[in-house]
């Protein structure tokens, strides 16, 4: 009996170790596949595409014997959760030995290189810039036309550098990927060295994801000859937030403090060490793969609006129905966290919605109807970033949540400039005085204010965006900030 | 005997440097590797990596107190690593601090870490590079118990 359970680290932290090692005892042939992204599910264990989860050792005898009624889900692929998905950039997730190349050539695996450099660059950056393609990370970036930027630069030397420092709470796409489909990444990368004209690339790894580092660095010693001349290699963060930023990421790269760059110059003209440098995110460069080998046109042919393809959106939180779920943009916030989420893990009704990470604003269940596009999310004062819906019960303190936003700030601020790194100590001690009851509202006035100034003063995201919590915070959840609502406590 | 310690510290020490002399932008991966191998990266490393790279020691020393994961003193007791960030929070982690902190009760340090990537599974924690989800009171304790 051949059983097939995720080492992804999800599966990892809830006892898929114990659970293959308790198959393996019972005679079963155990094989290590990705995550399916049902994250509820997990450890979920796969028998001729039937799946049982979340399943523990003891339950093992039960599953082999066929009686495990409780856990079984039927078969995996046609879970509502999965068919109801558009999976491009995770077209693997759940089927593939994530460092098996047979398995992922066998599954259309190096097509996109190959077509890449059957084109040449040129046409394979005028591919990515018809597919629509925008920085997956968060800022939404064009991603043909950074590329256009790094290939037109003078100098004989450029890099590609991945963006693998996934921060933001509630996201774990970048984690899945570079786990469970890490050549998918590496042609990406590959693909994009052939456009720029690179032949050194950077995946930049935060250190909180040890199992991410050891995939990567195996899939790139065995695919090493496969995408020659180009060289990839993975570097290890050191646990500093700020270093999703891309300029921070280079000065990380480069060995110096992680301290944001000012712009111009752009990273695309003097990026890694000075060179020409195309910084992109995981799934902007795994979406690559799929684009080149494909075309265009397929991948655009999903989404609305100026946001083309798909979204590896993250459901996170205190939600039934956690994981990974890749769909068309135009799906609305409300479909995602009542309809495929099934609302809250606990029971209790949804009161706040935080989407793109801790600079991400929260959305009251009043603007459910807010669909995942760019725009949308940007008219709604919100940001969909890189795509994590983090869902609170209605026991969330919204004041404290500000709090804690302006809190993030200043442990991670790098520094560099003055309204992010005075402002978010301000902020918060301005946050405690409202709490402390003394005229709220001229202190909310003050918040406010400050916010503007970080707003448009800072830098780089992090003082820039944390104004997003904060004041949605406060304009959709007033009564937290209430004296009153203090004073009762 | 105590000549003979210390050239030994510095070979390791060289060795960490030199394995990564030939990257490009070797400063992290080097201090990677020193903390790996020593705990930490204290005033002796520091001189000499600045020495080896042709940096100052305040270009060094700079680097080391940016960046949360380097520590200039090693942390003698086991290192329990708790998400209490948003997602976390959102499941309940911040209602499991004081009684975690009480348990340890010094025993294990439990050091605060803004997302580990379980976010639909949390609270989580992860210790040594091994992840650990679905927390709560009771598997907290159980975990902390067994590091103490």
């Amino acid at each position: 009996m051949k059983v097939r359970i995720s080492d992804d680290a999800v599966a990892l932290a809830c006892g898929a170790e114990a659970l293959a090692a308790a198959f393996v005892q019972h005679g079963a042939e155990v094989e290590r596949v990705s995550s399916w992204g049902m994250h509820w599910l997990e450890p979920l264990v796969e028998i001729d595409g039937m799946g049982f989860g979340p399943a523990s050792v003891d339950d093992v005898a039960a599953i082999m014997a066929g009686n495990a009624g409780a856990l079984a889900i039927g078969p995996i692929a046609e879970h509502p959760f999965i068919a109801g998905q558009q999976r491009l950039t995770f077209a693997r997730a759940g089927r593939t030995r994530p460092l098996s190349l047979d398995d992922y050539a066998a599954t259309g695996g190096w097509k996109g290189l190959e077509r890449a450099r059957a084109i040449g660059p040129a046409a394979t950056v005028d591919e990515v810039m018809a597919s629509g393609l925008r920085g997956r990370g968060g800022a939404g970036f064009p991603t043909g036309i950074k590329w256009r930027t790094v290939a037109a630069a003078p100098g004989a030397c450029k890099y590609i550098v991945c963006n693998a420092d996934e921060g933001d709470s509630g996201t774990f796409a970048d984690r899945m990927l570079m786990e469970g489909d890490p050549y998918c990444l590496i042609e990406g990368m590959a693909i994009a060295a052939h456009a720029i004209g690179a032949e050194t690339g950077y995946i930049y790894v935060r250190s909180e994801y040890p199992h991410a580092v050891r995939k990567l660095e195996a899939a790139i010693a065995a695919s090493r000859a496969i995408v020659a001349p180009v060289v990839l290699h993975v570097r290890v963060g050191a646990g500093a937030y700020v270093c999703g930023e891309e300029t921070s990421l280079l000065n990380s790269l480069e060995g110096k403090r992680g301290e944001v760059r000012a712009k111009p110059p752009l990273p695309a003209i003097e990026g890694l060490f000075g060179r020409p440098t195309a910084v992109n995110n995981v799934l902007t460069l795994a979406a690559i793969s799929h684009i080149l080998a494909d075309g265009a046109d397929v991948y655009a042919a999903y989404g609305m609006g100026r946001s083309r393809g798909t979204k590896p959106i993250q459901l996170a939180g205190n939600i039934r129905h956690g994981g990974l779920y890749e769909v068309a943009f135009g799906i609305t916030l409300g479909e995602l966290v009542n309809g495929v989420g099934g609302g809250t893990a606990s029971g209790r009704p949804v009161r706040a919605v935080q989407v793109g990470g801790p600079l991400g604003a929260y959305f009251p269940p009043a603007l459910f109807d807010t669909p995942f596009d760019y725009e949308a999310f940007a008219a709604a004062d919100g940001l969909i970033g890189h795509g994590g819906v983090v869902v609170f019960d209605d026991t969330v303190d919204m004041a404290r949540q500000a709090r804690f936003a302006f809190d993030f700030c200043a442990a991670e601020s790098c520094g560099k400039c003055t309204p992010c790194r005075i402002g978010a100590t301000r902020g918060r001690e301005t946050i405690d005085k409202v709490l402390a009851g003394g005229d709220p509202a001229a202190q909310l006035a003050l918040v406010a204010d400050l916010c503007e100034t970080m707003k448009f003063g800072s830098l780089c995201a992090l003082g820039g965006f944390t104004p997003y919590p904060v004041m949605s915070a406060i304009t959709h959840f007033p009564e937290d900030f209430a004296a009153e609502q203090v004073a009762a406590e | 005997m105590v000549d003979s310690l210390s050239s030994q510290h510095d070979a390791r020490l060289d060795a960490a440097i030199s394995r990564h002399l030939g990257s490009e932008g070797p400063l992290l991966p080097i201090l990677h590797d020193i903390q790996a191998e020593f705990g930490c990266i204290d005033d002796h490393a520091t001189r000499r990596v600045a020495a080896a790279l042709n940096l100052s020691r305040a270009e060094v020393h700079g680097v080391v107190s940016f960046y949360h994961d380097f520590r200039e003193r090693a942390e003698a007791r086991p290192i329990l690593k708790l998400c209490r960030a948003e997602a976390c929070q959102a499941r309940g982690v911040e209602a499991l601090v004081a009684g975690a902190q009480a348990r340890a009760a010094g025993r294990v340090a439990i050091e605060t870490v803004y997302c580990l990537g379980l976010c639909s599974v949390g609270p989580a924690a992860m210790i040594g590079g091994k992840v650990h989800a679905r927390l709560d009171a009771a598997r907290l304790a159980d975990l902390i118990e067994a590091q103490a």
